[in-house]
């Protein structure tokens, strides 16, 4: 048992971030060393965390020991124990990147924000109360407008106000829906919920409808679900290539959140709400899947198509998460696994490659680039996990998800593959143009610059994705075990000892 | 006062609405204070209104909610802290690119490209 140990992903990096701001604000290698410390230890306490939920179950924190459900809880279960894993695993190449590219260097405050933003993300996976993940999705929307911004140039400050604008509509149609939530069931803690919603009276159903339409709205916002994908390419392409990686598990955020409501809360066989997630989700996931796809065709610089392959990879997994049933999801663990490691990767290599190339146009060559052996080949190998093509997970975890579909949906199976090939050649063409057209062309590339750090990093998460395609049997057979909790969340509701106190 | 309060929230959140699709910052961040104004009394509306009550159980027949008024603090705060945020955002970009506009010139990733 874990005791005070599961609000440690919360309180550790909050405590490092002020540490930074007070103590140590004009010593960057000091906040070098605090931040790659803190997530050193984010990443221990993390496999702690999911060694705990593996052998243990699931198990409740109460801050100030208030009793559920009129206190706030933190939930440990499998599901948020590896989200906070996966968390803290993908923190420390992208620190190392930061470290090793210079970036941390353009702003004073990359450091503390990187912490706020783990402690935003962690502490919205392990929460398990509504309108306390409604106070942590601000902390990490906050840290992400800084972060954003970070570096400055007034695209990128324009390109921030629409990101903020759009979340903070986003914030407001979140409370809107966690007042509904309340004035219909008088609770608002994840476990109560989903205990007390099957007997509801059958006239709310109705709000109850509206109720989980606007709360899977909010975070189709944040997992950038067709109609509401559009602010995400901008954001993406105008951040810094660094941060722009570690928002990558800022929109499985958004997926953690539509799985946990929509698996727990409201679960296909709840009478008021039925199949009405699994209508608008699925056909949504694969609208977004394709739009992702003709987008990484069609992208003029290389940090858009990046940002394009994210939302095709979120549209994948929405895909599988709004069929609802336990293959789907365990299935979509797997590729949120998989998509997260990889999106991240390939912000790193395009990152690599637009800070030595003149320009980030693709429809334009430029002469070649320092280090292009290299460099090409980690794009090769990332380009390859973002479209899905053997050897890489990405295929694995697509071929999880076709196989749950089959012999229902004709339509998935064709969606996912043409998609995959639409990417494949998006991919190539980018590839073909920024290191095979360039050597046509006579200038002479730069010095190389050592930068060790970032190529570590990059392999770092590349190795990542290795070891999960090796380990893929043991990593399926743990989720769905994960996903049989989800879909019997007995264990979740009696770990929150309603009523009871600590 | 159901009704009273139900058109406030209405129209707090249609003017809300209206402004934040204007195409200058300065508006844009006035809708979203009405917005937030109007998400702020619907929090507090949705422990039933009630009118000289003890915040308390037990005590009579009905009894006014206290937990949405610290759910309407919290919310208050926050989005106090998001204008606060997003007003020196703005500021920050108008004076470094000479406009308050919200849109985008077309396909114009400058940032991108400022990287090398």
């Amino acid at each position: 048992m874990m005791g005070h140990w599961i609000i440690a992903p919360v309180v550790l990096p909050a405590f490092i971030a002020g540490l930074m701001v007070v103590a140590m604000r004009n010593d960057l290698l000091l906040k070098r060393v605090a931040g790659v410390t803190s997530i050193v230890l984010l990443n221990a306490i993390a496999l702690a965390l999911l060694w705990s939920a593996s052998t243990h179950g699931p198990q409740v924190y109460f801050l100030g020991d208030w009793p559920a459900p009129f206190g706030i809880v933190l939930v440990l279960d499998r599901l948020s124990a590896m989200m906070v894993t996966l968390l803290a695993a993908l923190a420390l190449p992208v620190v190392l990147y930061a470290i090793g590219s210079g970036w941390d260097a353009k702003g004073a405050h990359f450091h503390p924000l990187l912490q706020f933003l783990l402690m935003g993300i962690g502490g919205a996976f392990l929460t398990g109360d509504a309108f306390n993940l409604f106070v942590f999705f601000e902390i990490l929307l906050i840290a992400s407008y800084g972060l954003m911004i970070h570096g400055g140039g007034s695209e990128r400050t324009r390109a921030g106000i629409q990101y903020v604008a759009f979340n903070l509509i986003g914030s407001s149609l979140f409370l809107f829906a966690l007042a509904l939530t309340y004035s219909v069931t008088g609770t608002l803690n994840i476990a109560d919920l989903a205990a007390k919603l099957p007997s509801l009276p059958e006239g709310d159903a109705a709000l109850l409808r509206v109720t989980a339409v606007l709360l899977i709205l909010v975070f189709a916002i944040k997992g950038a679900l067709v109609p509401l994908q559009f602010w995400l390419p901008g954001t993406y392409a105008n951040a810094p290539g660094v941060v722009a990686a570690m928002f990558a598990v800022m929109t499985k955020v958004g997926a953690y959140a539509t799985l946990r409501f929509g698996a727990m809360v409201f679960p296909p066989d709840l009478p008021a709400t039925g199949m009405l997630l699994h209508a608008l989700i699925l056909p949504a996931g694969l609208v977004t899947l394709v739009v992702g796809a003709v987008g990484v065709l069609g992208a003029t610089t290389l940090p858009r198509l990046v940002a394009f392959g994210g939302i095709a990879s979120m549209g994948t997994a929405f895909t599988a998460i709004g069929a609802f049933t336990p293959a789907t999801t365990s299935a979509a663990l797997y590729y949120i696994l998989h998509s997260t490691l990889a999106t991240a990767a390939m912000f790193l290599v395009a990152d690599l490659v637009t800070r030595r190339r003149t320009h980030a146009r693709l429809n334009e060559t430029a002469p070649p680039i320092a280090q292009s052996g290299l460099i090409s080949a980690l794009f090769m190998a990332a380009a390859i996990a973002m479209a899905g093509m053997p050897p890489l997970s990405g295929f694995l975890g697509k071929l999880l998800i076709l196989d749950a579909f089959r012999g229902q949906e004709a339509l998935v199976w064709t969606v996912v593959l043409v998609s995959s090939f639409l990417m494949i050649l998006g991919y190539a063409r980018a590839g073909s143009t920024l290191f095979w057209k360039a050597s046509a062309l006579e200038a002479q590339p730069e010095e190389p610059r050592a930068e060790g750090l970032a190529y570590t990093a990059t392999i770092t998460l590349l190795v990542g994705l290795a070891a999960l395609t090796v380990l893929a049997g043991p990593v399926t057979g743990w989720l769905d075990e994960t996903t049989g909790n989800l879909y019997a969340p007995q264990g979740y509701i009696a770990a929150a000892r309603l009523g009871q106190g600590g | 006062m159901e009704a009273l309060v139900a058109i406030a929230i209405g129209v707090l959140t249609a003017v809300g609405l209206y402004l934040t699709l204007r195409l200058r910052t300065f508006p844009v961040i006035l809708g979203l204070t009405m917005l937030s104004y109007a998400v702020n009394i619907f929090l507090f509306t949705s422990g039933r209104l009630t009118q000289n009550r003890a915040p308390i159980i037990g005590t009579g027949e009905t009894y006014a909610d206290p937990l949405p008024q610290a759910l309407v603090l919290t919310a208050i705060v926050i989005s106090f802290g998001m204008t606060a945020v997003i007003m020196i955002m703005a500021i920050g970009g108008f004076l470094e690119s000479g406009h308050d506009r919200v849109n985008m010139a077309e396909g114009n990733d400058e940032a991108a490209e400022d990287r090398a």
